[in-house]
This record gives structure tokens, sequence and C-alpha cells, in this order.
């Protein structure tokens, strides 16, 4: 068993489909909120797959497309500073910011370095003691314990010159403010997989407790997704919201404890501005004051001018499921993978980029 | 950004790990999981294993998978949970 191939087999997902088919609930519109699931869902087609009674909309779960254009300032601002190292996540030094990018300070002589782990920020700390090495972090819950821990080892090992500037968010605090916007109407969310591998599924309660709506926690393979539709079809024929997990070999109830409790020993909640959306409470992780010395917003002067949102991109409307990308007056045109406008472009996990690559539906 | 892909545990030292993905090995840090051992299948994620892949729990998921299949076939009803 390699826990992959297993869930792409084709009998299975025909079964599934074929269950799906046959209930009689619908009109329903469930959202699939990790980037993730949503280029699974246009690699496999699973979208063409559905009945009309059943629509999936992708929703604001990728960290690239919705980290805020002042972030993004400010990240060019510090790249720009001497004996400073900017090391990120590869889809990030393209995202748009008031006036540049990551990217663009690069080609002007910035230091701007792709890493793959916080951990070769934490390498090139080192190797480099006489710069600054500023880890511009983002990402959800699945990440953000990567980093603390990262932190954790530069702490113990006395590597002072590595900083950390983050964008971090977090999941369920945007999942109540999407069902609290009046002109989205969810059925049901198809609930990231990965974050749930270390928040577990309590955090969701909420949507089936308060809000009686569906909550399934996908895996990531064709067979996944399809199982945790019919989930949710089933919870709706049956009157039952609650929160199952369909990818118990990831995910338990609790989580991973250890990777939480590392979390937030070095971070702790803040608010944050989501791209195009708002600034949502508590929804964003900022280091805590006894790291201080590691945290590139209290160690650096760090000075931006107005941040300014990019005219004529409809992302915002995107990410919350509002508007498909085709709706955006730039989609294809002024906006395409190779020259994008607007950060759901830049990811390839982004909407804007899936519906461009796999089809429009 | 949330990719994590499962491997399979080749050799530990310390903190690390080495992992196996579809025939590549990679580097994996420990510290975010208690409890790896030699074989296991461990999800990592931007540099660090997250979580260890429950094969009991990934067989009963492919029953169920299967029994929709078959009673999909059969004309019969299932349940999916």
């Amino acid at each position: 068993m390699r826990h992959v191939d297993e869930y792409r087999d084709a009998g299975l997902a025909q079964g599934l489909i074929e269950g799906i088919r046959r209930s009689a609930v619908g009109p329903l519109k469930f959202m699939e909120v990790c980037g993730s699931h949503t280029v699974a869902i246009f690699k496999s087609g699973i979208r063409d797959l559905l009945p009309d009674s059943i629509s999936l909309v992708s929703g604001p779960g990728c960290p690239v497309c919705v980290t805020s254009v002042e972030d993004v300032d400010k990240a060019v601002e510090i790249a720009r500073q001497p004996g400073v190292i900017l090391a990120t996540f590869g889809d990030m030094v393209r995202v748009p910011g008031s006036y540049t990018n990551l990217q663009k300070a690069k080609a002007e002589g910035a230091d701007v370095r792709v890493v793959y782990s916080p951990f070769d920020a934490l390498t090139m700390a080192e190797e480099n003691p006489d710069k600054k090495v500023v880890f511009f972090a983002a990402g959800f819950e699945t990440t953000s314990p990567a980093v603390a821990a990262t932190l954790g080892r530069a702490v113990e090992g006395g590597t002072s010159n590595f900083l950390i500037f983050s964008s971090h968010k977090t999941i369920p605090a945007a999942m109540r403010a999407l069902l609290d916007t009046p002109a989205l109407l969810i059925d049901g969310f198809l609930c990231p997989g990965h974050v749930s591998t270390i928040i577990g599924t309590r955090p969701y309660n909420f949507i089936a407790d308060e809000y009686k709506k569906p909550a399934v926690v996908s895996g990531f393979e064709p067979v996944d997704i399809l199982q945790s539709v019919l989930m949710m079809v089933r919870q709706v024929e049956e009157g039952r919201p609650a929160v199952d997990i369909q990818y118990r070999r990831a995910v338990s109830e609790e989580g991973n404890p250890k990777a939480v409790e590392t979390l937030y020993r070095y971070f702790r909640p803040s608010d944050s501005n989501w791209r195009g959306i708002a600034v949502i409470p508590g929804s964003g992780l900022k280091l805590r004051d006894e790291y201080a010395a590691h945290d590139a917003e209290k160690v650096l002067d760090i000075k931006t001018a107005e941040p300014r949102e990019v005219k004529g991109c409809s992302c915002g409307e995107v990410l919350q499921g509002i508007k498909t990308p085709p709706e955006c007056r730039l989609f294809g045109k002024a906006c395409t993978p190779e020259s994008p406008v607007g950060a759901c472009m830049v990811s390839y996990e982004g909407s804007c980029a899936a519906y461009y690559k796999y089809g429009r539906r | 950004m949330c990719v994590g892909i499962p491997g399979k545990v080749l050799s530990m030292e310390g903190r690390m790990a080495v992992v196996e993905v579809g025939g590549a090995t990679r580097q994996v840090a420990l510290d975010l999981l208690d409890g790896v051992s030699l074989g296991d299948y461990v999800i990592a994620h931007a540099g660090f294993a997250i979580h260890k892949v429950d094969e009991d729990e990934a067989l009963k998921t492919l029953d169920i998978l299967r029994e929709i299949t078959e009673a999909m076939q059969g004309g019969g009803e299932t349940c999916a949970t």
C-alpha cells in the first residue's frame, strides 16, 4: 500500500458518482476551502462528473492568494534593506504588492531566495552570520508549526540572525467569516485535509452546531473527494449536520497535539488582513513577545507607503466564492499565469490559475 | 501550499529522517511528531513530518469505498459514513 494509487481507482469513483447522482437532494453548493483540493478537483475533472444539482465553489484556502498587499509591500521593503537575505516559498515571490513584487525587487538587486522548507532558511542564517536572514512566512496551520519548530531550533542553537516576518493565517476563523457573508450561501464545507491533520476537527464544530451545515474533512485524491461529497449529500438527506472525517488515514479528531503545542509556544493569534476580503479578527499569527528578537517587524525598521489594491481585480470575490474567475473582466485577458495581475492567478493553487489551466466550469 | 505526500521512513538519525516518496528520497525533520519508526509512512510538509499514516484507517476507508461500489452495482443502499 502506498496510500496514493488506491484512491485513484476508476471503479471506486464510478460507484461514488452513482451514489451522488441517485440522491434527490439539491441544489446544493459546497465550498472546497483548500487550494490543494481546488487543484485536485480540476485536474481530475470532478466538477464535470457531478450532477447539475451539486456544485463546488473554491474558497480562500490558497495562502499565497490571501496574502495582503501590505504584507507583500513590507516583504519587498525588508528585502531591499542592506545586509538582509529574504527567504520565502516559491509562489510568494510573484505575488503583486502595491507597486512591485519580490521577483522584481530581486532583479533590482535585493537578495531574495526561494526555499522549500523554513529549515533551509535557518541553514542559510547559520552559513551567513554577517547577514540577517528573514523568512517571509505564509501558510495555514499545516505550515506554521514547521516554522515554529524551525524558530525553536534557532533559539536552541542561538542563531540570532534568523528572523521571521509572519503573514500566517488560520482557517476556522475565515470559514466563520464566510458563513456570515450574506452574498454567499454555502450548504457545506469540504474541510482542508492537512490543516486538519494538525488542528483536528473540533475547531470546525461550530459549522454543524451553530450554522447547521455539513462539514467533511477530505483527502486529496479523486476518490477521497467524491466520497466526501457523498458524505455531505447524505448528511443533508438525513438532516444530520455534523463534522465528519473522510481522510481518516491522516486526520483524527484531536489532530497533532505536539504540532499545535509547538505552534502556540512561539506564535499568538492576531487580527489578519485577507487579500480582497477583510481584516478577520483572530485569524492571523504573530510571534509571541518573548521571541521579539526573532521578529522582523520588531527588529527592523520597515516603512512602506500606503498600500494600494490592484485595480479591476476580482480576487476578493473569487476567494469568497461569490464570483467565478471567468466573471472577472481581467481573466484570461490582462491577467494570465504568465503575467498575473491578481494573486489567484499567481499561485498554482489559485482558483483563477486552475480555471485557466484546466477548464472553466 | 498544504500539499503533503506520504513517504516511507528509510532511516533515522536524531531528529532527522530520510523518507522515500515515489522513488525519490528526501530529508524530513521529526520535531513535530513522536513515535516514528523505520518503515512507517509519514506525511511530510515543508520539510517536517506532520503525521504518521494510519494503515488500519486506510484499510477501513478502502473497505467502505468497495462496499459503496458494490452496492451501486447491485442497486442496493449503503452508508458512506
